[in-house]
């Protein structure tokens, strides 16, 4: 049984096929990218996952479970979490506060209990304080603790939204195009960024990206998707020889 | 300047940053405890008032400011704080009893205006909750039965431990600065705990919030019972204050007072209810005060500039009847809105913040520090 698995996955809009039965698997630990033109489909099959759309028919499993019928904030909740292609951060907050909503799917606390800010709810503010910092010196924002998100770089938000994900601890781990508007610098810090947290965090990668040189440095494997189908599957280097990936992009 | 050398976790939770603030919070305690034996009782008067506003725009603020979600109808919250707390005093149970019960069913019906307000947003939302405030006025209005109608209920003073308190005395200021310290103090925990930073999140991005695990619908329906409940706590204080409710006391005009309480004090912090409430409060008898005096000021300018004694006599009845014109204090309200979301975004709290921070970094205050940058636009796809 694979650890993340798609069967058949559609989503129409009317009559349009924004997705059509794309079928694929995630073995635990593996980075697997999804490459493809504008309009492949790639955004909404994540869109899928995270329960923003809901699909026309097809299932999804995680570990073992069936999640297609989900609601949304329960996805975190079982260790899938996501970063978004258009930067969803909150604007008008520091990013402690950006990252500790990472922890939510953590917090035990009842509402009372937190007006009242007994021991038990300082206590359970320290360990999540601390997993925060913990992914703070991962990602290097040491600078940038109390900044608010609104007066901050692209560049920097791209990484705290990873950061942001991090938090929660997740089992699977979503990340909507990493490098879109960063420069060569930061890109090769997301490409590091990316291959450390399969090997030293050990979460498994789902990614969706344009850059071929990101995806051939960090990628176990790739799939290539046009029109909301599936072209290839397959080593990086196998897909884009692949003649259909070839046509897809270049038109012949 | 101060710099905080931070060396604990602990440095980031605790309520105030650095020991100054135990020195100016304790003074401004201080003074407010001593204020009964000094201040007129006009004054003393006031002030109740200012805690009762201020502690309905913390209310909002949750909703408002933190949650992102507007109301218009916090003045129907307010109405069935003091209603429950009307008809149950007149079935002679006891305070601590009526107050809680004021709170909690108010809370309750908040959480239930909450539910059609899952599928709303902005404008319509505001609209929603206008509907909800009107519907609320026309049953007390109606139910004569239970609310005597238009006729009113009379509320008789607040009985602690079998001792009458009255309205006037420094103990009911004391319980109203208590429920207003008691409500920031928890608002100020809940907002540095999980559940207050689900309500920014929403307030920010919903779809970003729903993919770190927040259940909005809970959380949104969480944050009006709360805000209700407060409001409704309010309520109870603020119908003992005036010892006389009816329907027309609450009206579409409070809920607007209410809305310039938190947008002119600021909707980012808790000072700023404070500050909005006490600018409210003050601004009544202001008005009164130029409607009665501004005429003849005028009046007495117009004369030193060689007007006639006719004429003078003139100006003074023209601007006396322009001032007391059905509806200038809304208009005036208007502009003040107006004005305050065009200049003074951040409020009054805002600007104390810039005021503090140009003599901290005197002489090198930059005029764009609070200027608002919009470097890209967010897509709005995923809404």
């Amino acid at each position: 049984m694979s650890y993340f698995r798609a069967e058949s996955l559609s989503l129409h809009f009317g009559g349009l096929k924004a997705v059509d039965a794309v079928s694929f698997a995630v073995e635990k630990g593996e980075i697997l990218s999804i490459i493809g033109p504008n309009g492949a489909g790639k955004s909404s099959i994540f869109n899928l996952i995270s329960r923003i759309y809901r699909p026309t028919s097809g299932r999804i499993f995680f570990e073992d479970q069936d999640i297609t019928e989900q609601p949304p904030h329960d996805i975190a909740r079982l260790g899938i979490a996501r970063t978004f292609q258009n930067i969803e951060l909150f604007e008008n907050a520091t990013v402690l506060s950006n990252l500790l909503v990472g922890r939510h799917r953590h917090s035990t606390t009842q509402l009372w209990q937190e007006l009242l800010f007994l021991p038990g709810v300082r206590a359970d503010e320290k360990v999540h304080r601390r997993r925060v910092e913990q992914v703070i010196e991962f990602l290097d924002l040491e600078p940038y603790r109390d900044k608010l998100i609104s007066g901050l770089p692209y560049g920097v938000r791209k990484v705290i939204e990873l950061a942001r994900a991090l938090c929660s601890e997740p089992k699977l781990i979503l990340l909507d195009e990493p490098s879109s508007g960063l420069n060569v610098e930061e890109t090769d810090d997301m490409s590091f960024w990316i291959r450390d947290l399969k090997s030293e965090l050990g979460v498994t990668v789902l990614m969706v990206e344009h850059d071929m040189a990101l995806v051939n440095r960090v990628s176990d494997r790739v799939i290539a998707l046009n029109y909301g189908r599936v072209l290839a599957m397959g080593s990086p280097a196998e897909v884009q020889e692949h003649p259909d990936v070839v046509a897809a992009y270049l038109g012949a | 300047m101060r710099f905080l050398f931070k060396t604990d976790y602990e440095d980031d939770i605790r309520l105030f940053p650095h020991s100054g603030y135990y020195v100016s919070y304790g003074l401004l305690l201080a003074v407010l405890l001593i204020a009964p034996y000094v201040l007129s009782s006009y004054l003393m008067s006031q002030l109740v008032f200012v805690c009762i506003y201020a502690t309905v725009g913390v209310a909002l603020l949750i909703l408002t400011g933190f949650t992102g979600q507007a109301s218009l109808g916090h003045a129907a919250f307010l109405a069935i704080g003091a209603y429950t707390a009307a008809y149950l005093q007149k079935y002679g149970v006891p305070f601590p009893v009526y107050f809680l019960a004021a709170g909690l069913l108010t809370g309750l019906i908040g959480a239930l205006v909450g539910f059609p307000a899952l599928r709303l947003q902005g404008i319509y939302l505001v609209i929603a909750t206008i509907s909800f405030a009107f519907i609320v006025e026309e049953i007390l209005a109606r139910w004569e039965s239970v609310t005597n109608g238009n006729e009113g209920m009379r509320v008789k003073a607040v009985s602690l431990f079998g001792v009458a308190v009255s309205r006037d005395s420094p103990t009911f200021y004391f319980l109203c600065l208590a429920v207003l310290v008691l409500t920031i103090v928890g608002t100020l925990n809940l907002l540095r705990s999980p559940t207050g930073r689900a309500f920014v999140a929403i307030r920010d991005s919903e779809t970003a919030a729903r993919s770190m695990g927040v259940n909005v619908a809970l959380y949104k329906v969480k944050s009006f019972a709360i805000s209700a409940a407060i409001t409704g706590f309010a309520g109870v204080l603020f119908a003992h204050k005036l010892s006389f409710i009816s329907p027309e006391m609450f009206t579409l005009q409070l809920s607007i007072e209410f809305i310039i309480v938190i947008l002119i004090g600021g909707t980012f912090s808790l000072h700023g209810a404070v500050l909005g409430a006490i600018f409210i409060v003050m601004i009544d008898p202001f008005l009164t005060y130029l409607k009665d005096d501004m005429p003849g000021i005028i009046a007495g300018i117009a004369a030193t500039f060689g007007a006639g004694t006719q004429a003078a006599a003139n100006v003074q009845s023209k601007v006396a009847a322009f001032a007391s014109l059905n509806g200038l204090k809304g208009a005036i309200y208007g502009i003040i809105i107006v004005l305050f979301v065009l200049f003074e975004p951040l409020g009054l709290y805002g600007r104390w913040l810039k005021i503090k921070l140009f003599f901290q970094l005197f002489p090198l205050y930059k005029r764009a520090t609070f200027k608002r940058q919009k470097i890209y636009v967010k897509s709005e796809r995923n809404r």
